[in-house]
């Protein structure tokens, strides 16, 4: 029973992984939020999949949490976004693609080494999976470097939430639900805030370049 | 317990309340008695704990010990000086076009919920709901910080939010290994995220965790205070938002982040036994240090050099505690003390100072004394202060923190010194000739407030030359808790 378990946890462990790679190299808005849904479905899949094996009910909370936040309401927001600031088809230069690749590989053998003393501490099914977080949270982070656009941007930031939330149902039973709670909270009054900033940006530069945000520097 | 109710209560009910009516022309006085209540509730329950002991409430989701009841009654104290402050200050920029009734409503809500969220973190006795509060204050500030809508404020504020999202992002995966951490010592139901509990069992933590754990924790927490070299978001926030804003940034947030990172170090500590989170916090508090002395010489806004007087003095701080040992971790808790009441000080002298002048840039801002002596003579004595000037307390945490280096960590005492050094003379060939010199200022349209400035320039002078009993007390107990 248990080794089935951690297959399907290390499978949508594999998925995650994926889709974060995916993310990277993606170069429509449309995609990327399409992408972003799909990485917060197989969240839920795998939330789900640690509470019916490992018996925490609370856990079922948390997949219905995740579900309603980031499979329905944040695609839902973003869409709308998209289709206000009528950036739907945009498409984004990125000169470097298979030099980022490069680079999330080797983000993912650095994790890999850094979480393996930790993953044979952990008791929890799904100890394996702490590398391939960590990996996540990395490569999300990367997308938010090489990304020039603001939605670009913030869906690196939703995602890298995402694979945060990844590590702590899959390296512990979830955190306690008081603490889910504000960490969803706090995710969408960002998203939402960050849907105002970008009309004000939008507003003051005609564009959401964030190329544009870089006149304050030390002289 | 009714008192830290109040405390987390008043706040929140204010934000509701001037979310409504925050646009109105009476709603500077509101947010100015909503932050007295807090303050009058904060200063009864830090009576309480005097008299009583430390305290554990509400399933233990709360609690106050000697380490956060003096952070709480500074938070609430400073945030009730600034809302006195903030009440001509904004009507002034109001006057000028820069804020609109629906401006100013958000920003009475937001500072409110601001508050609450700074309290919040404090008080709370889980680790978790530490992170959940933390990244509340981003989210409180940084419409504020974007409020004039000028093309700078909107990229200080975006660089805030990202950076800081990232930052606090790392800080939530270190707070993940420390529950995983904790989960094999306490178990999955038996709260592993309750400070409390940890603390108890904090020498039987995993030590590869715990130390990987710090150092995201470290990282996360530590872009919120402002370490180099995390600090990007730090000057282009305070220089672009409105002044108050700037003044609890540097009073509050970066003390309360550095609270956490405290927490934090004293579990590494127990579970390690080694100097491992210490020797780190000195790296990053003697870069901050150095580094920022020397982008304060080469700033042309005064609030951006001040911003970076506040990188310095954080760095200092951390320095401070990651020596460790009774004596630095009571000046680490006295520099706090003052540099928080004394930072934000000097920002509602300069906010006067450049409202008066219609500028931030220091070139054009000239001849204070002729028009308001006493604009001038807070943002002189101010920068004094904080530049460790005897007999202000900043000279007296100053002092023990060299001292302590010099028997500790020799090796950077020079650079301390030497950062020192550069930052007086910046700082103060920059404030003098704005002081003196000829003028071509007027005068503002409402009175400025200025009570808060000498208010809390005579605590910080108070604080250098003589400290209550009780305080020396708290400060005492903490110590022995951050030192070990």
């Amino acid at each position: 029973m248990t080794a089935l378990a951690t297959q399907l946890i290390n499978l949508f462990a594999a998925v995650l992984l994926l889709l974060s790679f995916a993310l990277l190299a993606q170069r429509r808005v449309l995609s990327l939020i399409q992408l972003f849904t799909l990485q917060g479905l197989t969240l839920v899949m795998s939330t789900a999949v640690m509470a019916y094996f490992t018996a925490q009910p609370h856990l079922y909370y948390s997949a219905l949490l995740t579900f309603v936040l980031k499979v329905v309401l944040m695609p839902w927001l973003l869409h709308r976004l998209i289709v206000r600031l009528n950036v739907r088809w945009d498409i984004e230069t990125l000169i470097n693609i298979p030099t980022t690749m490069l680079l999330g590989i080797v983000l993912v053998i650095f994790s890999f080494n850094l979480a393996l003393p930790i993953s044979q501490l952990s008791v929890s099914v799904a100890r394996g999976t702490l590398g391939i977080a960590l990996a996540c949270v990395l490569l999300s982070f990367l997308m938010m470097i090489t990304r020039t656009k603001a939605i670009p941007q913030v869906i690196g930031f939703l995602a890298m939430e995402n694979a945060l939330f990844f590590a702590a149902t899959s390296a512990t039973y979830g955190m306690p639900m008081v603490v889910e709670l504000g960490i969803a909270l706090d995710v969408l009054v960002g998203m939402i805030i960050l849907g105002v900033f970008m009309f004000q940006i939008r507003e003051q530069f005609d564009s959401l370049d964030i190329r544009h945000l870089e006149k304050l520097k030390e002289e | 317990m009714e008192a830290l109710l109040f405390v987390l209560g008043i706040p929140l009910v204010g934000g509701a309340v001037l979310g409504l009516v925050g646009h109105h022309d009476r709603a500077p006085e509101l947010n100015v008695a909503f932050s007295g209540a807090t303050f009058v509730a904060a200063a009864v329950l830090t009576a309480q704990i005097i008299a009583d002991g430390p305290i554990l409430v509400l399933h233990q989701q709360f609690f106050v010990d000697p380490l956060n009841v003096f952070l709480v009654a500074l938070t609430a104290f400073v945030a009730f000086t600034t809302a006195i402050f903030a009440r001509p200050y904004m009507r002034i920029e109001r006057d000028h076009g820069k804020m609109t009734p629906p401006r100013m409503r958000l920003f009475h809500s937001m500072y409110q919920m601001f508050s609450f969220t700074m309290l919040l973190a404090l008080l709370t006795n889980n680790m978790g709901l530490l992170w959940v509060a933390m990244e509340a204050a981003t989210l409180t500030t940084v419409l504020l910080v974007a409020v004039y809508r000028t093309p700078a404020s909107l990229e200080a504020a975006w660089k805030y939010f990202i950076l800081c999202g990232v930052g606090i992002a790392q800080a939530l995966f270190g707070t993940i290994l420390l529950y995983l951490a904790a989960e094999r010592v306490i178990g999955a139901e038996g709260g592993g995220l309750l400070w409390t509990h940890l603390d108890t069992v904090k020498t039987s933590l995993e030590p590869t965790v715990m130390s990987l754990a710090f150092v995201f924790l470290l990282v996360g927490y530590g872009t919120k205070v402002g370490l180099a070299p995390l600090h990007n978001w730090l000057p282009d926030a305070h220089a672009e938002g409105p002044t108050p804003i700037s003044a609890v940034l540097s009073g509050l947030l970066l003390n309360v982040a550095l609270y956490a990172i405290l927490r934090c170090k004293i579990l590494t500590d127990g579970a390690l036994g080694t100097r491992f989170a210490g020797d780190l916090m000195i790296g990053f508090g003697l870069l901050s240090v150095v580094l920022a002395a020397f982008f304060l010489s080469r700033q042309r806004d005064v609030k951006r050099m001040f911003a970076y007087s506040s990188i310095e003095h954080m760095g200092l701080i951390t320095f401070a505690f990651g020596m460790g040992g009774q004596i630095a971790s009571f000046a680490g808790l006295l520099h706090m003390t003052v540099h928080s009441l004394i930072k934000s000080a000097i920002f509602f002298a300069v906010g006067h100072a450049t409202q008066k002048a219609g500028t931030q840039v220091m070139d054009d801002i000239r001849g204070l004394i002729r028009v308001s002596p006493t604009v001038a003579w807070g943002l002189m004595l101010g920068s004094l202060a904080i530049l460790g000037m005897p007999p202000f307390g900043v000279f007296a945490s100053e002092f023990l923190i060299i001292t302590t280096a010099m028997r500790e960590q020799p090796w950077a005492t020079p650079f301390l010194l030497l950062a020192l050094g550069v930052a007086f003379a910046s700082v103060f060939s920059r404030v003098q000739p704005m002081v003196f010199g000829d003028t071509t200022l007027k005068p503002l349209p409402h009175p400025p407030a200025l009570l808060p400035v000498f208010v809390h320039l005579a605590l910080g002078l108070m604080l250098g030359l003589y400290i209550p009993p009780y305080l020396d007390a708290w400060y005492r107990e903490a110590a022995r808790m951050i030192g070990g």
